[in-house]
């Protein structure tokens, strides 16, 4: 999975030779093998790196402070969202939708590695949504249908079919 | 050197603020930082529950308010951000031990704290993070540098121990406790520990611990989505070792000698030496309530089926429970029906007890509340508190209405809400605006009953005071929940009254129907029925035996175990307890608190006023039988979330789990011995796969104890489904009707897939005792199978035993189950209430289908006509059908190891096919869970 997730963000940037991965423990953690310096572990470390060298810094926020909201989000994709139990996963969706309401992407007008990296990890919880859960959830949806129409970011996931007009208007559920 | 940076860029960070909690220990990063980075921040401290950042629905500590008023919730975020302004962007090398830290490392220190502050084991802390710290130690030893990443301190460094600080004293890894010492003689992270711990080490942080979830065991998502309903298991891939074979066949060998026969109940039940005794309770029902299947489910059947099984384990058991017939409604009730309160008892008490007789709910004794023990158990208890100083006096305000001549209880007013003038508000809330209201804030208060207008009275009360009993309380629960089977519901709402401070609660009433107050002071009022209640555990059980104190006044020798509905809880694990560690006379404490959460009914709440639901005394008219609404109750059970009853759902159920898996495999099983074998069990010679079988089964059997001994109820019977299903796949793939017509080779194997298919069976009727009990008894009866078989298949950890053995004579056997038909079931739905309810479903599963893509086309023909449709019963029955042969289809190409692409085409038909089922019967479709996806 997470394999999968470097080599569509490797084809996003454009890289032109792919690069060479392994994977350690239990947990399968995405290694990076490269030729000069250490090998690099973790996928959103990785992918940040993946970033750096396509010379692409745009990505990971142009001020101190969006880069801190990009890197709250690339932990909170790999620290929460890939654990969170099937009780949690309403709240997730509860808590990006507010947080989304006044926002475009996730650091705000920009677009960068983090929505490309949540669009990835909240893809199946997506998929399993009820028509009516995506019009609750609306600000997600938005955003959603926003990163996986982005240019080049979808790749290896299956396009979630969104309707644009909404079919519940009552908000009763 | 950050100083100085720091200082320049003071005017930016001028508006930042980090907000923190005292004792929790993310906090402890986030301050570190700002010691060793020396950035200028405002830091406020808050409780931590305060929600700070405004759109998470969690608390979330420490948080920083950004100058661009964006939060940052995440702490090595705002680690990393901290170091970033004062002039140190973090290298890969950072982030890559940020990201362990996350990932890794912050989950096992979570379960290590929790284990170590709330569970007093601080042994276990180094168990818990061994695997994180070996890892950290091999990185540290073979690097050259001090500290983690370079030669100077970074935010790795001060991230990682700032984690590991709250929980590590000392680590035994030596490159690790040098790296720790270093990190630790840097000025700012002392400081900053001091800041957020007090010195008060791990007591410092208990506070914060008790208001979190429980760590989850590294489970994920997507392991949990397969437990979402006992039957959509993983198809037991598990591979099964040749040690586990040959175990299980040893096991099988032996037999049912050497075992002790069942002995007969003999009551009184006492507590015995060298036994376990165990005291088991459900929560009393109101007396003047016909109960409804969520009361049915949330108590006392839980705690039948447990009490079944307990005594299957041969331990020494008594199960009491009784009605709750003290009160105002009970008064009212009586006003109503012109009788006394007495007679209205008498007669709904008789009413509890056919229901529950019905259900098989198998009582020790069931009691009532309104005895002489009763008065003469409360009054010693109340005497023993006032004695010891722990009852206190206050004035209360109450509202009395002089024609009626009495103090009216809250419900019995109505008057103009004064909050939001609504003029039918209640003496306890209000229905228009939802606030809570006293009573006597009503403006014009009117008495329910004769509509004049009451007084306010100031009367005398007694309160239990709560506050001076919280530390003996604290130290028991401590203890209790540590070594108990407490459920997570149990334990969360218990920590929740604890966190909010207790309060005197008032123990008097001005009423008449009620235990009086002995007290002189206080003549003319009856104890409040929350203090009279529970006391009826202990009265019940004296006017079972007189040598009730064994039972009662007995902690060393004895377990007690009470069954409720979560709204309960508090009254069980806090107030309770506090009357009996008050009065001082060693009582049993409860040792085990099992607490449901809510049964809905049709995705609503069961309401008598509106008709709608299944209240217990209609259950028996629907032809249903008893052992059918227990198994779809059971099943259902709502244990760690919500759940609701569903007509479809409950034939589904019935149709698929019993009819077609579990009794058709006993059915087969004892039709080949009667049809092929002229009904004597055959010779069984075991082979390889024989073997394997029997390995399976006792690891289901073994889980299902495991469970049981937890109080899983519902998920131990996903195993008992599981095993006739091993069963079913077994008789299917070995096809012993055609072996039976072989040569002798194949005729053996017709025999040994016969008798062992049997003896499965015998081992069903086991473990479905508890559950179904007349089913059970029916199947033994079928067998012919000896009682001696109950006792021994569920010893220890579980033994499946050769019960019944070559020669054996069965006897007649007959179907178990009957199908339940789709107009049945819709007739039942109609008249049960539902309707309304119906309708909202119908058009949002109208809308739900409409939107969907183009369905794919499904193998019947009727399948593409309605995709349109709402509900529609006709259809729900088309495809139940449908989905019971699909279902069939794929469990035979998976006993035949067909191709696996053939497979994943069946199966991706048949969940196609449910998702339309769900739809026709008008509820939306269960996300599918995403299956064959590899982490």
């Amino acid at each position: 999975m997470a394999l999968r997730e470097l080599s569509s963000l490797e084809k996003y940037l454009g890289l032109k030779k792919p690069n060479k991965y392994s994977t350690q423990g239990d947990k399968k953690v995405p290694v990076l093998q490269s030729n000069n310096g250490a090998p690099v572990a973790g996928l959103v470390t990785i992918a940040c790196h993946l970033v750096k060298q396509a010379q692409r810094p745009e990505l990971l926020g142009d001020s101190a402070e969006s880069r801190a909201v990009v890197q709250q989000w690339l932990e909170y994709r790999v620290a929460r969202l890939d654990v969170c139990t099937k009780d949690d996963i309403k709240i997730t969706l509860k808590d990006l939708n507010l947080y989304l309401q006044d926002k475009v992407y996730l650091a705000g007008n920009q677009f960068t590695l983090a929505d490309i990296f949540m669009y990835y990890g909240i893809h199946p919880l997506i998929v399993d949504l009820a028509v009516q859960e995506k019009e609750k959830y609306v600000n997600v949806t938005r955003w959603f249908d926003h990163v996986q129409h982005y240019p080049g970011v979808r790749h290896h996931l299956p396009l979630v079919v969104v309707l644009r007009n909404r079919v519940y208007t009552s908000g009763h559920h | 050197r950050f100083r100085d940076i720091a200082a320049i860029l003071a005017t930016h960070t001028a508006q930042m603020k980090l907000f923190a909690s005292e004792g929790n220990p993310h906090c402890l990063k986030a301050l570190a930082a700002l010691e060793v980075t020396g950035v200028q921040c405002d830091v406020q401290y808050v409780n931590h529950e305060e929600r700070v950042v405004p759109f998470l629905s969690r608390p979330a500590l420490p948080a920083l308010l950004l100058p661009n008023g964006l939060y940052l919730f995440s702490s090595n975020a705002i680690c990393r951000y901290l170091f970033e302004v004062s002039g140190q962007e973090s290298s890969d090398l950072c982030s890559q031990w940020l990201e362990w830290e996350a990932t890794d490392l912050q989950p096992a220190v979570l379960r290590a704290l929790h284990v170590a502050v709330l569970q007093g084991k601080g042994a276990e802390v180094s168990k818990a993070l061994q695997g994180p710290l070996n890892y950290l130690d091999q990185s540290l030893s073979k690097r050259t540098t001090p500290y983690l990443t370079a030669e100077s301190v970074s935010v790795a460094d001060v991230v990682l121990w700032s984690a590991l600080y709250p929980a590590l004293s000392a680590s035994s890894l030596a490159s690790v406790q040098a790296w720790f010492d270093r990190v630790a003689a840097i000025q700012g992270c002392q400081a900053a520990a001091q800041k957020v711990l007090q010195g008060k080490g791990l007591q410092g942080m208990k506070n914060y611990m008790q208001r979190q979830p429980a760590p989850q065991s590294s489970q994920c998502r997507d392991t949990l989505s397969h437990n979402s309903s006992p039957t959509e298991c993983d198809e037991g891939e598990r591979v099964v070792s040749e040690e586990e074979m040959e175990a299980a066949a040893l096991t099988w060998s032996k037999g049912l000698d050497s075992c002790p026969v069942a002995t007969e109940r003999q009551h009184p039940i006492l507590p015995q030496e060298g036994k376990r005794n165990i005291l088991l309770t459900s929560a009393l029902p109101y007396v003047n309530n016909v109960p409804h299947l969520g009361n049915i489910i949330g108590c006392v059947l839980s705690a039948d089926v447990f009490s079944r099984y307990g005594r299957l384990r041969g331990w020494n058991l008594l199960f009491i429970c009784g009605t709750d017939e003290y009160g105002t409604a009970t008064e009212n009730k009586a006003r109503e029906e012109g009788l006394t309160p007495q007679q209205i008892c008498d007669k709904y008490h008789a009413v509890h007890a056919s229901i529950y007789k019905w259900f098989q709910i198998d009582f020790d004794f069931f009691g009532r509340t309104t005895t002489k023990k009763q008065t003469e158990i409360a009054q010693d208890i109340f005497w023993r508190l006032h004695k010891r100083d722990f009852l206190v006096e206050d004035t209360v305000e109450q509202l009395r209405c002089e024609s009626c001549q009495r103090f009216l209880a809250d419900r019995f007013v109505e008057g103009i809400c004064p909050f939001c003038n609504y003029p039918e508000a209640r003496g306890d809330q209000c229905d228009k605006c939802g606030r809570l209201i006293n009573a006597v804030e009503l403006r014009e208060p009117q008495c329910k009953v004769c509509r004049q207008t009451p007084v306010i009275r100031s009367s005398k009360h007694l309160f239990l005071d709560l506050p001076k009993l919280e530390g003996q309380l604290d130290e028991w629960l401590d203890k209790s929940t540590g070594s108990g089977d407490w459920t997570a519901n149990a334990k969360q709402i218990t920590r929740s009254w604890l966190r909010d401070g207790l309060k005197p609660r008032c123990i008097t009433r001005d009423l008449k129907w009620g235990t009086p107050v002995p007290h002189p002071d206080f003549a003319e009022k009856v104890f409040y029925v929350w203090f009279d209640a529970p006391i009826g555990y202990l009265s019940i059980t004296a006017n079972y035996t007189d040598q009730w104190e064994k039972w009662w006044k007995n902690p060393q020798q004895v377990e007690l175990y009470n069954f409720m509905a979560k709204d309960n809880v508090p009254f069980h694990s806090v107030v309770f307890p506090c009357s009996l560690l008050g009065a001082q006379d060693n009582y049993t404490l409860v040792n085990h608190l099992v607490a449901t959460e809510y049964l809905n009914y049709e995705d609503t709440k069961f309401s008598k006023s509106r008709g709608v639901g299944v209240f217990g005394d209609m259950a028996q008219d629907t032809g249903i039988p008893s052992d059918v609404w227990r198994f779809y109750l059971l099943y259902l059970r709502p244990e760690g979330q919500d759940s609701a009853f569903s007509w479809a759902d409950m034939a589904l159920k019935n149709n698929s789990e019993l009819l077609n898996n579990l009794g058709n495999f006993i059915n087969r099983a004892g039709m080949f011995v009667s049809k092929f074998f002229d009904g004597c069990v055959p010779v069984m010679e075991l082979q390889q796969e024989d073997k394997r079988l029997l390995a399976q089964v006792g690891w289901e059997l073994r889980q299902y104890i495991q469970l049981m001994d937890k109080v899983k109820i519902r998920d131990a019977l996903k195993h008992i489904l599981n095993i006739s299903r091993h069963g079913n796949q077994y008789i299917q793939v070995n096809e012993p009707w055609k072996n039976i017509k072989g040569g002798d080779s194949e005729r053996q194997r017709a025999s040994t897939v016969t008798g062992l298919s049997v003896n499965i069976a015998c081992l069903l009727s086991v473990m479905l005792q508890p559950y179904m009990p007349a089913v059970s008894q029916t199947i033994r009866k079928q067998l012919n199978a000896p009682e001696s078989c109950i006792n021994t298949m569920l010893q220890g950890t579980g033994t499946f035993v050769c019960a019944l053995t070559a020669g054996h004579r069965i006897g007649t056997v007959s179907p178990l189950f009957q199908k339940l038909e789709a107009d049945q079931i819709e007739a039942l739905k109609k008249r049960f209430g539902g309707q309304q309810v119906f309708d909202v479903h119908e058009a949002t599963s109208q809308n739900t289908a409409s939107a969907k893509p183009a369905a794919a086309p499904a193998p019947v023909a009727v399948a593409e006509t309605a995709a349109v449709n709402g509900a529609d019963p006709e259809r729900a029955r088309q495809l139940t059908q449908a989905v019971a042969e699909q279902g069939d289809k794929v469990r035979t190409l998976k006993a035949q190891k067909a191709e696996k692409a053939v497979i994943t085409a069946e199966v991706a038909m048949l969940l196609d096919l449910k998702k339309q089922l769900a739809l026709a019967e008008g509820k939306s479709p269960e996300p599918t869970p995403q299956k064959g996806k590899k982490k």
